[in-house]
């Protein structure tokens, strides 16, 4: 049971240590204590291990994250868990902007609010926002799922490859080429199966479902200016 | 990139510490902008007496001179390479014309009742010790360090900007039509001092004011005329306002508690302060004017 305290040790001591670790390491649960708003905490680790965040963290914390399990208890910066490829992220707190943004997998759990660009660009990553999301969320999101339990900001789904997008509040309007789809059976369970592992108790038939209107997948004339 | 500081005081009893508060922010913002430094600070001031910072070589004769010329007293407190002159309100004008009748070779960057403005190139530690930053008492201040895109790294250059009385603007961002907002200013006869694209926001600001806008209605006018990236942060005589461009491209983050609100552009900034662990914070959201002011 490691304790790094960055009030002592500074982030890359921390980072080095986490990428050192085997994917069998007997020491699978890490606590960082004062974070302090400091950038790139606990970002590239390979290794199924257990992190825990004590307080607020600075830009992309818990970027590149592959299997391991990363909490923190705080507000997070610019880029939580960027580009993560597996593991789970959950944040107590409010995520600024670009959560989740580029993710190739895992989930991201945020039980406030994540500002402007949530999972802008998403390749495959799952994001469940207990609170609300800023505008231009899901900017060309590619793949994967975006859950909101509150409203969404303007331009949700702008120029949206393929991704859900399901919302339970106020959309505040939609991108180009995002637009409402009907909430089937199999959006239900990949809905519900989100939610239940992210500990939210809200019943599926209460969200709405945006996806791509797939007109801007060709070149048109008249989207040429 | 660039780092803003702002920091606005609820009770008296923090007053004596803003300085040293201000200057922990600030330097924590120097890996966004090692160039220059600077900051300006609200301290207590008078109703009947009007303050000027200048800067400057040779200026501890200042207020021999000023005072012999004008048959008035006149004040000085001096701090490095920056000068605060005080006076009656009513030889304001007769100041400035002395000033530049018989120093050309200084520049007035800040003036009214409670305002104080200092800046300088070099790292941010280096410019709050220069100045004793922590020596200093107020109500509310706001900081910049400048990491330099629009001009040059030069002190005139450093932020805050000050184009109206008690007012002063820091810019995090660039403006894309500085120039010809500039011009349209000019003709309604504001004129400035530098090339910098911060100074022309500064001076819109107190252009819409001086026309009859109260703070937040003059930053809302903004948005329909600046265009490019900014977060700003105003002082004001009172207050202070914060603003972000609409797609908020520049980072922003603020706290607030029973003793006080305070802005920065990392959270880092803000980890310093007494009490942040209990804070409210949250990050003003895009094209939204945020203001407190003292009553």
């Amino acid at each position: 049971m490691p304790v790094v305290d960055l009030a002592v040790s500074r982030v890359r001591e921390l980072n080095k240590a986490l990428h050192q670790l085997p994917r069998n390491t007997n020491e699978t649960h890490w606590t960082v204590q004062n974070p302090a708003g400091q950038h790139s905490i606990a970002v590239g680790i390979d290794a199924p291990v257990e992190v825990t965040i004590e307080g607020h963290v600075g830009y992309y914390c818990a970027g590149m994250n592959k299997d391991a399990q990363i909490t923190i208890n705080g507000n997070a910066g610019v880029g939580l868990a960027e580009n993560m490829m597996s593991g789970v992220v959950r944040l107590a707190g409010d995520a600024s902007q670009a959560a989740g943004a580029t993710g190739r997998g895992g989930l991201l759990i945020i039980e406030g609010n994540a500002s402007a660009r949530c999972g802008i660009s998403m390749k495959g990553i799952d994001i469940v926002v207990k609170g609300s999301i800023g505008p231009m969320s899901a900017f060309m999101a590619q793949t994967g799922n975006l859950v909101v339990l509150g409203d969404a900001g303007e331009a949700l789904g702008d120029s949206i490859y393929e991704a859900r997008l399901f919302v339970r509040g106020e959309v505040k309007s939609l991108g180009a080429d995002c637009e409402e789809k009907p909430l089937g059976s199999e959006e239900r369970a990949i809905l519900a199966d989100l939610l239940d592992r992210a500990g939210a108790d809200v019943p599926v038939d209460s969200f709405r479902l945006f996806g791509s209107a797939r007109r801007l997948y060709h070149f048109h004339v008249d989207n040429a200016y | 990139m660039c780092g803003i500081v702002g920091l606005f005081l609820k009770e008296q009893d923090l007053r004596p510490r803003l300085g040293s508060m201000l200057g922990q922010m600030l330097q924590v913002m120097t890996d966004r902008g090692p160039d220059s430094a600077g900051f300006a600070v609200y301290g207590e001031g008078a109703a009947d007496h009007f303050k000027l910072t200048v800067r400057g070589p040779n200026l501890a004769s200042l207020s021999k001179d000023l005072s012999e010329a004008l048959g008035t007293a006149v004040g000085l407190t001096l701090r490095d390479t920056h000068a605060v002159l005080s006076f009656p309100d009513g030889v304001t004008e007769k100041v400035r014309e002395w000033l530049s009748a018989h120093r050309p070779d200084l520049a007035v960057i800040g003036a009214g009742h409670r305002i104080e403005l200092y800046k300088e190139v070099g790292l941010p530690a280096d410019v709050i010790k220069r100045f004793n930053l922590p020596g200093m008492a107020g109500t509310h201040g706001v900081g910049h360090t400048r990491m330099a895109t629009e001009s040059a790294v030069t002190t005139a250059g450093a932020h805050p900007f000050s184009t109206g009385a008690d007012q002063c603007l820091v810019h995090n961002g660039s403006l894309s039509n500085h120039r010809s907002v500039r011009r349209n200013l000019e003709r309604e006869g504001l004129t400035f001092a530098t090339d910098n694209d911060t100074e022309v926001a500064a001076g819109f600001v107190t252009w819409r004011m001086r026309e009859g806008d109260s703070l937040e209605r003059a930053l809302e006018a903004s948005l329909d005329t600046l265009d490019g990236f900014y977060t700003f942060v105003v002082g004001t005589e009172n207050g202070f306002a914060v603003l972000r461009d609409p797609i908020s491209c520049k980072p922003a983050v603020m706290a607030e508690t029973d003793r006080y609100v305070a802005f920065g552009t990392e959270y880092r900034a803000l980890a310093v302060l007494p009490g942040i662990e209990k804070a409210r914070i949250f990050e003003p959201e895009p094209a939204k004017v945020y203001a407190w002011e003292h009553r």
